[in-house]
């Protein structure tokens, strides 16, 4: 047998006290429980002593209950009944995107301007249910709260999606587009940059935008016109906003929490994403990996509770006995798939940091509870 | 023939990490058994049924990747947006070469991208050109047709087609395939079954997305739990392990009577595992109680501790089969 190394273990806490983190962003594809886990570390952060704020993006109704948030209205508000004597304090908001962007159009043109666009179909389209727009906007929000620097911790939940790299990729994709020759184009050929490229652009642009009315329609098309032309202003700024706080990630004041939960899906992505970060020289703090089915190795061995249970079973009586042993041998045997794969996991990346989060017998009811995962977190 | 007679489009969804790739394609080999031809649609570009069923990335060409017990075959198709909107400016607008042109600066992306739904209504649209196919003779090419479609939080948004071309040009083609669309999810030819495990979030999200489906009246088909485990424990047991009052002498004895040491720390272990496991049967029987009152068919497949791998999808098939889903 090989030695195995085990992975270092993720001291949350002393990330949570350095005072030189100021971010921290949990990342990790869909149904891990990055919510759950965002929310534990701000109150443990908070009832630590720091003054925290937790960013949500689309928390169940009951850790939302849980947090004291009943509305979504895009403002951090103070989490009640938290322990304060640690000198903390504990807001949090769930993320409005509609709300965030009318706010950034707001900031960047004149109320006048702002109206039309408001107005425009196609940015009401664009707001409220555009691939990326999420993801644009919970970045968007970060860099909001970090500049008001009321607070010396925010804590990030990232958007439910199949692939956690959407996080990064969405803002960027998003603000290209905006940025994009296609969609200056439709706002007039004046708008497309030199002569020459026009010229060379120009053939081709008379086959896309029949094809486009054709498919998409003469309405929507114009109102995308209108509205490229009264966003006028505010082009090249979608994407030096998504670029300042792309910034922003890199630096040591940052810490990336990959959350995972031990299915295969789910550690691929984690796998990719701790890839990026590394290629992007971004911060990892580590990996959560939540939903542990777990067995300490002092009982019996699956292998022996099988072959009691059998023995039991076929000699009669004492079906209590052989039910437990049963129960036994399956939680051994789901605590052994758990290890085997995060195993896998460790062996491509042995430098990082992980904590080991149990799998809860229920979901998130109250404070009690999310206190109880920020307790399990670090490894308790 | 099972509870879908007259189904030709089954439509599967679930809350992500569920299982619904895996569903979907047990329930198409259940479908494909005795010589029937059945097609396996995924429209996530994920590739997800081209590692399930451990086979060659699935393209927008139709390959057959199983075979069902009795003859059937199983065919699989991985939808591409921008392959499906080549052949749909090709069927009505014959742009050839001048189509493909259009790759060159993204224009699938950017028309994607401005009108989102009309993706929606590209992948709908090609799976529903899937079903309708005919052979010469006038025969359906395939049985059925098994759709693994968006998870339940964008589920009823991906088949309200109306609404995803409502943004669109008014007149022309996509609009009139759309109406063909629409009353093809709305008639008893289309069911959608929904995909959940016994826990809290799953159950409600399957609540939600049946409500919302019922409202735009889209036909519900199945409820189907998926990793559902064997229970251990049942009655005065159940009881017993939940209170932490279970026999300790009996256990001990029992373990004795195993061969197996009986001391102390393994008792409590045992009875702190019960407990453990009375409190989540506890919560497995609300969450079934909840999904009863949706009152639709429902099946259930087992927890399978080794994981999902191609066998795996014959033995839920056959499971699906024995409960009436074919």
């Amino acid at each position: 047998m090989t030695a195995r190394r085990r992975s270092p273990r993720l001291d949350v806490d002393h990330i949570l006290d350095d005072r030189r983190t100021h971010i921290i962003v949990c990342c990790g594809s869909g149904g891990v429980g990055k919510t759950t886990t965002a929310a534990a570390l701000g109150l443990r952060a908070a009832e630590r002593g720091r003054r925290t704020v937790v960013l949500t993006i689309d928390p169940a109704r009951r850790l939302a209950q849980s947090l004291g948030l009943a509305e979504l209205d895009n403002t951090p508000r103070q989490v009640p009944d938290i322990d304060t004597t640690a000198g903390g304090q504990l807001d949090a908001m769930m993320l409005d995107m509609k709300r965030t962007f009318d706010e950034v159009v707001e900031a960047h043109t004149t109320p006048d301007r702002a109206r039309q666009i408001f107005a425009n179909p196609f940015y009401q389209t664009l707001s409220s249910s555009f691939a990326g727009t999420q993801e644009y906007m919970a970045m968007e929000k970060l860099g909001q709260l970090r500049r008001r620097d009321q607070w010396d911790l925010i804590v990030v939940d990232t958007p439910p999606s199949r692939s956690a790299l959407d996080f990064l990729d969405a803002p960027e994709r998003l603000g290209s587009f905006l940025d994009g020759r296609l969609i200056r184009l439709l706002g007039g050929p004046a708008r497309a940059g030199g002569k020459a490229y026009r010229k060379f652009f120009q053939a081709g642009f008379n086959v896309v935008t029949g094809a486009l009315t054709k498919v998409l329609g003469g309405e929507l098309l114009r109102d995308v016109q209108t509205f490229v032309n009264a966003l006028d202003t505010m082009f090249g700024g979608f994407r030096e906003r998504a670029e300042k706080t792309y910034a922003l990630l890199k630096r040591p004041e940052t810490a990336f929490f990959v959350v995972a939960a031990p299915e295969p899906d789910a550690l691929r992505e984690a796998s990719y994403f701790v890839d990026r970060l590394s290629d992007d020289g971004m911060p990892l703090a580590g990996l959560v990996l939540n939903r542990l089915h777990v067995s300490d190795g002092s009982g019996i061995s699956e292998e022996q509770a099988i072959a009691g249970a059998e023995r039991l079973e076929t000699a009669g009586g004492h079906d209590l006995a052989a039910a437990l042993l049963r129960l036994h041998a399956d939680n051994v045997a789901a605590a052994a798939r758990d290890r085997w794969l995060g195993e896998r996991f460790f062996a491509a990346h042995p430098d990082v940091p992980v904590a080991r989060v149990r799998a809860l017998a229920s979901d998130v009811h109250d404070l009690d509870d999310v206190r109880h995962v920020g307790h399990l977190l670090t490894g308790a | 023939m099972g509870d879908w007679e007259g189904v030709r489009l089954h439509v599967v969804t679930g809350k992500g990490g569920t299982g619904k790739t895996t569903v979907a394609s047990s329930l198409a080999i259940a479908l494909a058994s005795n010589r029937r031809r059945v097609l396996l649609v995924e429209v996530e570009e994920r590739q997800g049924l081209a590692q399930l069923f451990d086979v060659a990335p699935l393209t927008y060409a139709e390959h057959r990747i199983a075979t069902a017990p009795g003859g059937g075959e199983v065919h699989g198709l991985a939808i591409d947006v921008r392959e499906a909107m080549h052949e749909y400016l090709d069927m009505f607008y014959r742009l050839g070469r001048a189509g493909r042109a259009l790759d060159r600066v993204g224009f699938v992306e950017f028309a994607t991208t401005i009108a989102p739904g009309l993706r929606d209504v590209l992948l709908t649209g090609k799976t529903y050109e899937a079903v309708k196919r005919t052979r010469e003779n006038g025969e359906y090419v395939y049985d059925a047709v098994v759709l693994d479609a968006p998870p339940t939080g964008r589920i009823t948004r991906f088949l309200d087609v109306t609404t995803s071309v409502s943004s669109l040009a008014r007149v022309g083609p996509v609009h009139r395939q759309a109406s063909s669309i629409t009353a093809w999810l709305h008639s008893p030819r289309t069911a959608v079954h929904v995909v959940t495990l016994l826990e809290e979030m799953p159950v409600q999200e399957t609540i939600d997305a049946i409500g919302e489906l019922e409202r735009v009246k889209i036909p519900v088909g199945a409820v189907i739990v998926n990793q559902v485990r064997r229970p251990h424990l049942a009655g005065q047991h159940r009881v017993a392990a939940q209170r932490g009052e279970l026999d300790r002498d009996d256990v001990a004895a029992g373990l004795r009577a195993a061969a197996l040491p009986d001391d102390a720390a393994l008792v409590d272990q045992l009875c702190t595992e019960a407990a453990e496991h009375a409190d989540r049967l506890d919560l497995e029987q609300d969450a079934r109680k909840d999904l009863m009152r949706l009152d639709r068919p429902m099946y259930d497949l087992p927890h399978l501790p080794a994981g999902i791998d191609p066998t795996a999808l014959y033995e839920f098939a056959e499971t699906l089969s024995e409960q009436g889903a074919a």
